[in-house]
């Protein structure tokens, strides 16, 4: 326990330093949410129409934005050697990790999401059904994410490869995440299908993320 | 406490790169293991604590703790540092004594033992090569542990602090403890075995 411990402190005091990734993902959130309504013109229905959407895509894109380094950086210095050698399990190493990284980059989009969405004129119930999805849905980005990670973890420039790998699996998670989200107002049973979906979705990925990512990182390894 | 390997081969990237290396070393006994660039001197370590898996042989620790494996027991010193630049000195070296176990030490003695003691506040990045691994050597202090592997430990070293390594592996060694080190030149282990990779394969 003390080993998860010392790691989940670590990983949180790097992110939130200098040159870490904390700050990264809910910068590029925040860019990208706010040059749409550049882009789509002034038409204040069709923003809010395609609000939801735009939101849970940003978020999705920051989430992946600093996955490629969280195993990398230590393949690189030599920590994970050590990580590896040690007593706590891999699986459970793995998910403390994606525990902080979701704590520094995906818990600062969900709690930037309302004042964005302010900017899409989503009004007050859509908004709370979005922030609501998105603190449901991003443990399940990260946690997807973190195969990825693992299946780049040697690679120099790993960036492109997560994507290609991760988004796929994170698309059931999108559409059930924006499913509910454009539902908000129509009614409880509307939102109850896809959310309950999204909440399951979640779960899944908080159990088989860590497995298949400490699997792919003890095969790259050797 | 006895480490044991008997014909002990690894096999990467399609070719052998060691094969039947033979060795026995025990309680304050040391091995430097010597051999030419790509002989496998790196890789032997990495096997012994369970990073590569072995192709044939086996490999043995007799009168350890049966509850942990010979990683748990050992500190692998590796060309790499471990460190995180965005930390400072001690934030890096009580990280890894959490992580094996022992988050209650005072940083301060394994510093003042490698000659950092001054630079606890420092961020790991302003550090040079031969002050990150006097850093990574003060792990090996901090927490306890009986078998030291070490890859080219005194690779970044000066003089000072070559003799204070040696120092440090002498009185490794006089608490019962082995030693396995890996490295081109003398490194200040006298009546050390010798194992000569890339000979006898």
């Amino acid at each position: 326990m003390t080993a998860l411990a010392a790691l989940f402190v670590r990983d949180m005091r790097i992110a939130v330093r200098i040159g870490g990734g904390a700050l990264m993902g809910v910068l590029f959130f925040l860019v990208v949410v706010a040059i749409t309504p550049f882009a789509l013109g002034p038409d204040l229905a069709l923003l809010k129409r395609v609000g939801p959407a735009i939101l849970w895509i940003a978020a999705l894109l920051a989430s992946l934005l600093a996955l490629d380094r969280l195993f990398a950086s230590d393949h690189d210095d030599g920590s994970l050697d050590l990580i590896l050698m040690g007593r706590a399990p891999l699986e459970l190493v793995v998910a403390v990790k994606g525990l902080a990284h979701w704590l520094t980059t995906g818990l600062p989009v969900v709690a930037a999401a309302p004042l964005l969405g302010l900017f899409l004129n989503l009004d007050p119930p859509a908004e709370a059904a979005l922030v609501l999805t998105l603190l449901v849905g991003t443990p399940a980005l990260t946690f997807i994410g973190l195969i990825g990670a693992a299946i780049a973890v040697t690679l120099r420039r790993g960036g492109l490869l997560l994507a290609v790998v991760v988004l796929p699996l994170t698309v059931p998670v999108l559409i059930f995440g924006v499913a509910a989200a454009n539902s908000a107002g129509a009614g409880a049973a509307l939102f109850g299908m896809p959310f309950t979906m999204l909440c399951a979705l979640s779960l899944a990925s908080l159990v088989v993320g860590p497995f298949a990512a400490a699997a792919a990182l003890r095969q790259e390894i050797e | 406490m006895r480490l044991t390997a008997s014909e002990l081969a690894c096999h990467r990237g399609g070719r052998d790169v060691f094969a039947g290396v033979n060795f026995a070393v025990g309680s304050g006994e040391a091995l430097t293991i010597s051999g030419r660039n790509g002989a496998g001197k790196s890789s032997l370590l990495r096997t012994i604590v369970g990073l590569l898996r072995p192709a044939t042989g086996r490999l043995a620790l007799e009168g350890g703790d049966p509850e942990l494996s010979v990683a748990e027991q050992a500190h692998y010193l590796g060309h790499q540092d471990a460190l995180k630049g965005s930390l400072s000195v001690a934030e890096n070296l009580s990280f890894w004594a959490g992580f094996f176990g022992a988050p209650e030490i005072d940083v301060c003695k394994p510093l003042d033992e490698v000659g950092l003691a001054g630079l606890a506040a420092l961020p790991a990045a302003y550090l040079s090569a031969g002050q990150r691994r006097r850093l990574s050597i003060a792990r090996l202090i901090a927490v306890p542990r009986p078998i030291w592997l070490l890859d080219e430990p005194a690779s970044t070293l000066d003089v000072a602090a070559q003799e204070r390594l040696a120092k440090l592996m002498k009185s490794h060694l006089d608490g019962g403890g082995l030693i396995l080190a890996a490295a081109h030149g003398p490194i200040g282990l006298d009546k050390a075995q010798e194992l000569r990779l890339g000979e006898a394969a």
